[in-house]
């Protein structure tokens, strides 16, 4: 019988042919957790009573959330972070250098790889090809102590999607959509697969973007085949050495395909305070957008950072509306500086911010004010989520964020295209 | 135990039972746990009696990974969190901690009915109005870490995941 790729994957992590429904036990290539979760990740792993680390080279602790710390309980956490890694010889990707899920993807994750990370956008990982999929901070402390963790081979859906994206219009729009149709829990349990002609000539960044928010509509991960496009990505990452084909069965069996037809999306925005509360843009009405926020481990990649450049190149900002970047990774800050983009924010009237989770969290680095409106390219937008509960977040794609810095108000990006 | 049960309604995120804005008051639970589900009724934390249990709707414990949620409302003194569905992550934290968390569907039950729950039986009793709900057994994975007191102790006890 033919697998999915989930099925493949974890059959191979297990050393048996498994499908869906099954239970396994499955070796772990890269573990990840990161300054919100890590520390209970550590103090789960001590008090267990484990003295070593299954697999150093493939556990990565990431400072994040709070870059720079703002506060001393949070140096604090990143001291005991700093000092296991030390102590047991895992990678530490210390502040300013990048969001977790966009270092796994540029440093650690390969093709065919079980990825297990205490972040809940640890499926941005199936981008590649791997099975990616967050869990707890007890749960990632065990797949660092003993290399393995436990897993129900998940039922699929497969996204197949046809037609060429109109300008204006990205994988953002796309899965939005998505989410908006099946709701926030219509996945929960599934693998998302991602197929079709759409996608095969899909640029790495705007699968990364799909894999990444798989979650929001409560799925456990989602997969893309590895193809020519992920082999051009890691050539780029200076990996090429590690990757591999991998793609589904044609035989393999789906609980359910649905099929999207990319030319006929328009820029989609999730209405305030669930991800799967969205609206057409041509729908959404009379929104002004106190803050824009352009970045995170959805959407803070190069390709997202020059979509909005190209907009605000030559315009001028919204008087009342602030714009925060922060770019995912110092390899994404440095090329964006290269190509003249961070120049283009700064002229912009743009305020650009350290590699991180920045604003998205809610940690720092960009909280609302009461009743304030924010555009964020981000993933989520639950109340609470920016740091104040009697705030209003909107999400949309780096073109819509940038329209909406450009008129103060959520706007149809098409129109600067 | 017959305990209260405290209603929350759909999609209860875990942005609303253990806030981003209190990310610095992780490495303390026992201070975290004072604003428990804060931002979906913030008189929660303060009212609720020990064993008291959490009711709520679909999707509940969305979003972040973080395992403070469950952890906190445990340490509240939540005997177990009952919902019409969980989202993934929430869940299997839940079972992670011990705290059990039980799908069944919830529409029937009001604030302050007297529930009291046997595990083993898979039987909710509503004391208040005078009925039963029975709900489906956890996987046999899940029933050894939550009768082993958390993923921890089970891995500290067996050394392994006991899968069956």
């Amino acid at each position: 019988m033919g697998q999915t790729l989930s099925e493949k994957i974890l059959s191979t992590k297990c050393d048996a042919t498994v499908y869906a429904d099954d239970f396994v036990i499955a070796r772990t290539d890269v573990n990840l957790a990161q300054d919100g979760t890590g520390p209970l990740t550590v103090k789960q792993f001590k008090s267990a009573g484990f003295s070593a680390v299954a697999k150093p080279e493939g556990t990565v602790f990431f400072l994040d959330h709070a870059a720079p710390s703002p506060r001393r309980e949070l140096s604090n956490d990143h001291i005991t972070l700093r000092s296991f890694c030390d102590e047991f010889g895992c990678r530490l990707v210390d502040i300013g250098e990048g969001v977790c899920h966009q270092i796994a993807i540029e440093d650690h994750v390969r093709p065919g790889d079980l990825e297990v990370g205490a972040d809940s956008h640890t499926c941005t990982g199936g981008a590649l090809g791997a099975f990616a999929t967050g869990m707890g901070s007890t749960d990632v402390a065990m797949a660092i102590a003993l290399g393995k963790t436990w897993l129900r081979v998940p039922q699929t859906y497969r996204i197949w999607v046809t037609g060429k994206f109109p300008l204006g219009v990205y994988s953002k729009d796309l899965m939005l959509h998505l989410i908006g149709m099946l709701g926030a829990d219509g996945a929960t349990y599934k693998a998302l697969e991602f197929g079709g002609p759409a996608i095969d000539t899909m640029a790495m960044a705007e699968r990364l973007t799909l894999a990444n928010m798989a979650v929001e509509a409560g799925a456990k991960t989602g997969l893309f085949a590895a193809d020519e496009i992920t082999r051009g990505f890691m050539e780029q990452m200076g990996r090429v050495n590690e990757f591999r084909e991998i793609a589904p069965d044609a035989d393999a069996v789906y609980e359910r395909t649905i099929e999207i037809d990319a030319s006929k999306l328009v820029p989609t925005i999730s209405f305030p305070h669930t991800v799967d509360n969205t609206r057409v843009i041509t729908d959404a009405g009379d929104v002004p957008v106190h803050q824009v926020f352009i970045g995170s481990c959805t959407n803070g990649r190069l390709e997202d950072l020059r979509v909005a450049a190209d907009i605000f190149r030559g315009r001028k900002r919204a008087r009342q509306t602030r714009v925060i970047v922060t770019p995912a990774s110092p390899r994404v800050l440095r090329d964006a500086l290269k190509e003249g983009i961070i120049d283009t924010f700064v002229e912009f009237g743009a305020t650009i911010t350290a590699p991180g989770c920045g604003a998205c969290v809610g940690v720092h680095g960009g909280i609302l004010g009461d009743k304030e409106n924010c555009l964020a390219t981000t993933n989520r937008n639950f109340k609470g989520r920016m740091g104040n509960p009697d705030a209003f977040v909107y999400l949309g794609s780096p073109a819509s964020a940038a329209a909406a810095a450009v008129t103060g108000k959520l706007t149809d990006p098409r129109d600067f295209f | 135990m017959t305990a209260k049960a405290w209603k929350f309604g759909d999609d209860i995120s875990t942005d609303l039972i253990c806030p981003g804005r209190l990310f610095h008051l992780r490495s303390n639970l026992p201070e975290l746990a004072k604003h428990v589900l804060e931002d979906a009724d913030p008189t929660f934390a303060s009212k609720m009696q020990k064993g008291d249990f959490v009711v709520g709707g679909r999707n509940f414990g969305l979003g972040s990974s973080r395992e403070h949620a469950p952890t906190i409302i445990k340490l509240a003194g939540v005997q177990a969190v009952i919902a019409k569905s969980f989202a993934r992550i929430f869940f299997r934290n839940c079972i992670n901690v011990g705290l059990p968390a039980i799908e069944l569907d919830t529409d029937k039950i009001n604030q302050g009915d007297e529930l009291e729950i046997d595990l083993g039986a898979g039987v909710l009793k509503n004391i208040t109005q005078g009925t039963a709900i029975t709900f489906a057994p956890l996987p046999p994975v899940m029933q050894n870490i939550l009768a082993d007191g958390g993923l921890s102790e089970h891995i500290r006890k067996h050394g392994d995941f006991k899968l069956k």
